[in-house]
């Protein structure tokens, strides 16, 4: 075969790799300027929610979606947008499904109320019963005596 | 008498959510949109097969049109596709394909093998506007009105019956809005 | 053919259960020592007939018989033998098989070794177990059959989901559902003592080793749950508060609750209330739970295959037992005041406070989980609750809880001094908020909270450990009763867990890079350098095995050699993690993918995780110390025939 055919032969057969090598266009890991960065984006990661797994965070899992949103978080971690920022951007689009950490709202005053409900009730409790065991020992110490 | 009776009040309440749990549990992940009634994201797009063309959002402005998210990497578009066809030809309303997180080759194929029903696609090739759609799956549609606001948005394979009770009420409601 | 051996066995264990359900009841009713006696005989052929269904079920799978639907879908002619045998509970229905086959042998080591029983109690209690038996075999045998037939049969099986080929499936959901379970048996104690109408403390007594043995089951269940994840799943978390991780973790809560409020009751005769509420809360949360994972209501990467017809069916099982027994409870709890008077600082006092943060603590578990649910029922959105719920919330909710501990166990029944106690409790407290106040210093980046914690877990172990070392020198000799060693190795294991917890979580070191062959990446002292990567064979799968050389002060102490799986029937990808333990810290390696088509570059993950391995240190000791309680003595003590104690029962209303 003529040196043409075989350098022409190469150069689509490099073109037609380059089409493999587009496949995944988010390149992980991601990188940060700084350790900060890195730690804000794993916290930040970690309290994401993959929609469209079974219950797992951002920063696990595999799925496609998840990649893409951990480039969008990324990018705006770069950028220098805060957490609140950032996580208002998934919010505007996903909802609060998206959120592992509750934002206190409406809908969730219950949520993050009822355990400190249930431990007053309890010190309520503990209360009233030391009350009366308190008043069974004085009781019992008089029929002693 | 009162206290004891408490455990078992709770227990019954626990009881009556886990009956309405089970009742929901096929859709509990099927989350509601936030940009229902609120404007359709910018977008500024390449048109699949027309080098140098691009549409934006305002390109759609004054016509209710439905954005259709679609790959050739899914199942469940095969599925819907007669009938995102059949939406097209009855000309009730335009239908934009928006074909994301593909290939042009590959989208361009699968168009070729099962038709194509879109007046145009749309090429978003990292799927940014997608995620600015608040896509997670595919296929999403979303119907847009006249003045660039989502007004209802289909999770999953469009079906007749959507159209039906969802759809065209919904367009006949903005023509005679207007 | 064997097979339907195994359902006719089924069939038969449940005629077998109800006959133990119905005839011992009705005969203590009657007086019927005949029919009473029946209990025995029942729960030991009830037992025989499950170990004959499983060990059927067993050997479909150990041979390989895949016109047995269950058997096709979770094994492969490829699986290596060890996990044909664990592949058997690995899906839904094995899995329940193996929860009836456990519930079968609690109830024949019930019947087995509560001879000493008083007769009429004895027989209500294995009753009450004969009706839970029944319950589960009929969903099994409506719902959830393993020993379907495929017709046609299979040429090849589906093979066992690569996750679960692994020696934590092995182990952690046999031991799992032996403290699941096992809690029926307190659940039952306390259903019999109600039914039997005259409360006693002797119930409690009688039912205390059986609740300590679940118990401790259930925690080392839980912890071995926990490892698994971490080495499994290759990122490094041991804990997710999924729902399903929940479920485990709410009977436990409410279990540990359960077997000191036992001591109360037993000893002095208070809270009998508590104890009968919280051996029936114990059991309906692993009920609860059951339904949970099997029933699609909620969202979990643990659930099995959800299917609302079987979620109705143990709707209605849950609603029935559970239900049943609370109903039993507000018709039939004592309304007096039971045992002696108590002053505020009292070991009383301190268990009650126990027993009320315990039980807020599933309470806040119960609430996170299902809070999603409700939402989504009343239609008023959707949300997720996770980790940073119940990881904020269950901090927050231990400080009373690790405060009063050490408290607990210095403090005297019924009435203590606090200057007595603050005597005894100096050292440990000055130590505790020395060594806290150091890793806080030391430490870099380890926050107040992890140093609070930290303090925390050496004021619960210094505070029990230095009970110890007073008992021995009061008593001038080294021997430790096993009951005091006991509660110590309960507490110094929380202690540890405390300490393992709160270092891991705010000082580990993450780090996601890209290597190639040749670089070198310091972390923490250690330098990891990647050797590149090369192909092994498994039984069932192919693998890419990276090396890496990992050095400190430039000495190799160790390689490690993580691997990135394909399986070949299933066609999954699964990364194994290789991990150096160390009891001061793990160091992890895991591949990710690869980054470019030749395989020299790979995406990698390495991560320095201190005193991590304490987490499942302390509850080992707490399962140790679980057992080691049961074990006591006083247990198997000859039962005075007619006496029953009733101390200090008083007329005050409640």
């Amino acid at each position: 075969m003529s040196i043409y055919k075989f350098f022409i032969i190469l150069f689509l057969f490099t073109v037609s790799l380059s089409a493999f090598a587009q496949k995944t266009d988010v390149q992980e890991p991601l990188l940060f300027a700084n350790q900060q960065q890195q730690e804000r984006f794993n916290k930040l990661t970690e309290e994401l929610r993959c929609l469209v797994c079974q219950n797992q965070n951002l920063a696990d899992s595999d799925a496609p979606l998840a990649h893409d949103l951990r480039r969008e978080v990324h990018e705006m971690v770069l950028a220098g947008r805060t957490n609140e920022q950032i996580k208002e951007f998934l919010v505007t689009r996903y909802g609060d499904f998206v959120l592992y950490r509750p934002p206190v709202q409406k809908n969730t005053y219950l949520l993050w109320l009822a355990p400190l409900v249930l431990l007053l009730i309890g010190a309520l409790i503990l209360r009233s019963s030391i009350g009366k065991r308190s008043a069974l020992l004085e009781t019992d110490k008089e029929t002693k005596d | 008498m009162n206290s004891r009776v408490l455990p078992l009040m709770a227990f019954v309440l626990l009881v009556a959510l886990l009956v309405v749990g089970l009742k929901i549990a096929d859709r509990k992940t099927q989350l509601p949109s936030p940009l229902i009634n609120k404007p359709a994201p910018a977008f500024n797009l390449p048109v699949l097969g027309q080098a140098g063309r691009t549409m934006s959002r305002e390109s759609f402005l004054g016509t209710p049109y439905l954005v259709n998210f679609w790959a050739s990497w899914c199942v469940t578009c095969r599925v819907e596709h007669p009938v995102i066809t059949d939406l097209a030809r009855s000309g009730a309303l335009r239908v934009i394909g928006f074909n994301f997180r593909d290939e042009n080759a590959d989208a361009l194929a699968w168009l070729a093998q099962f038709g194509n029903p879109y007046e145009v696609t749309l090429v978003d090739l990292d799927g940014r506007i997608s995620i600015d759609f608040g896509v997670y799956a595919a296929p999403e549609s979303f119907l847009v009105d006249p003045s660039g606001v989502i007004v209802f948005k289909q999770l999953g394979a469009m079906t007749h019956d959507i159209i039906e009770t969802e759809i065209l009420p919904r367009i006949a409601s903005m023509e005679s809005g207007n | 053919m064997t097979v339907e051996l195994g359902q006719i066995a089924l069939l038969a264990a449940l005629l077998t259960s109800f006959s133990l359900g119905l005839f011992p009841m009705i005969g203590t009713y009657t007086g019927n020592r005949r029919l009473m006696a029946i209990s025995t005989s029942a729960a030991l052929i009830q037992c025989l007939l499950l170990l004959v269904a499983f060990g059927i079920l067993t050997s479909a799978f150990v041979n390989q018989d895949f016109s047995v639907e269950y058997v096709a879908r979770n094994s492969n002619s490829l699986l290596p033998l060890h996990y044909r045998y664990s592949a058997v509970w690995s899906a839904h229905e094995g899995s329940l098989l193996l929860w009836e086959l456990i519930l079968g042998l609690w109830i024949a080591a019930v019947a087995l070794f509560s001879k000493r029983l008083p007769e009429v109690f004895r027989a209500r209690v294995l009753a009450v177990l004969g009706w839970v038996s029944a319950g589960f075999l009929l969903f099994i045998l409506f719902t959830s059959n393993p020993f379907g037939r495929l017709i046609p049969s299979a040429a090849e099986g589906l093979d066992l989901n690569p996750l679960l080929q692994d020696f934590g499936l092995i182990v952690h959901p046999p031991l799992l559902y032996m403290g699941y379970v096992g809690f029926s048996v307190a659940f039952a104690f306390a259903v019999a003592a109600l039914l039997g109408g005259e409360i006693s403390r002797d119930w409690v007594r009688w039912s205390r080793p059986w609740t300590l043995v679940a118990w401790a089951f259930l925690t080392i269940g839980i912890a071995l749950g926990s490892w698994w994840a971490y080495y499994e799943l290759g990122w490094g978390g041991w804990w997710f508060w999924d729902p399903v991780e929940n479920a485990s973790f709410m009977p436990w809560l409410v279990g540990s609750a359960l077997i000191h409020s036992q001591a109360v009751t037993e000893k002095r005769g208070a809270f009998g209330n508590w104890t009968l509420l919280l051996a029936i809360s114990a059991f309906s949360l692993s009920l609860l739970g059951t339904f949970l994972v099997r029933s699609g209501v909620l969202t979990s990467v643990h659930a099995f295959a959800s299917d609302p017809t079987r979620g109705i069916f143990i709707l209605i099982y849950l609603a029935l037992v559970v239900g049943g027994s609370l109903a039993l409870y507000a018709a039939r709890a004592p309304k007096m005041i039971q045992g002696g008077g108590f002053a505020g600082l009292s070991r009383e006092t301190l268990l009650l406070i126990n027993n009320l943060v315990l039980t807020v603590m599933a309470a806040m578990v119960l609430t996170g989980t299902l809070y999603p649910l409700l939402i989504d029922a009343l239609g008023a959105g959707k949300i997720s609750v996770g980790p940073p719920y119940f990881g904020f919330l269950f901090s927050w909710l231990l400080v009373p809880m690790v405060l009063a501990l050490p408290i607990g166990i210095y403090s005297r029944w019924q009435q203590d001094s606090a200057s007595r106690l603050a005597g005894r409790l100096m050292w440990p407290l000055l130590i505790s908020l020395v060594v806290g106040a150091g890793f806080w210093i030391t430490v870099p980046g380890i926050g107040l909270v992890a140093a609070a914690g930290v303090s925390g877990g050496v004021w619960v172990t210094a505070g029990s450990l230095f009970y110890v070392g007073q008992h021995m020198s009061k008593k001038k000799h080294f021997k430790i009763p096993a009951s005091i060693l006991a509660m110590t190795l309960g507490h110094v294991g929380l202690g540890f867990f405390l300490i393992g917890v709160s270092l891991t979580s705010a000082t580990s070191s993450e780090q996601h890079l890209r290597m190639e062959a040749g670089d070198q990446h310091v972390m923490s002292g250690y330098t990891f350098e990647f050797n590149g990567t090369r192909i092994v064979q498994g039984p069932n799968y192919t693998a890419d095995e990276g090396e890496f050389i990992v050095a400190k002060n430039n000495r190799e102490i160790t390689r490690l050699y993580p691997q990135k799986r394909q399986y070949a029937q299933r066609g999954n990808s699964m990364t194994e993690a290789a991990i150096d333990p160390g009891f001061t810290r793990d160091l992890y390696v895991s591949l990710g993918e690869p980054l470019d088509d030749r395989g020299q570059a790979w995406a990698v993950r390495i991560y320095y995780k201190p005193f991590i391995r304490w987490i499942w240190l302390g509850s080992i000791l707490m399962m140790f110390g679980g057992f080691l309680a049961a074990g006591n003595k006083r247990y198997r003590r000859k039962i005075r025939a007619n006496k029953t104690e009733q101390t200090g029962t008083k007329e005050v209303t409640a």
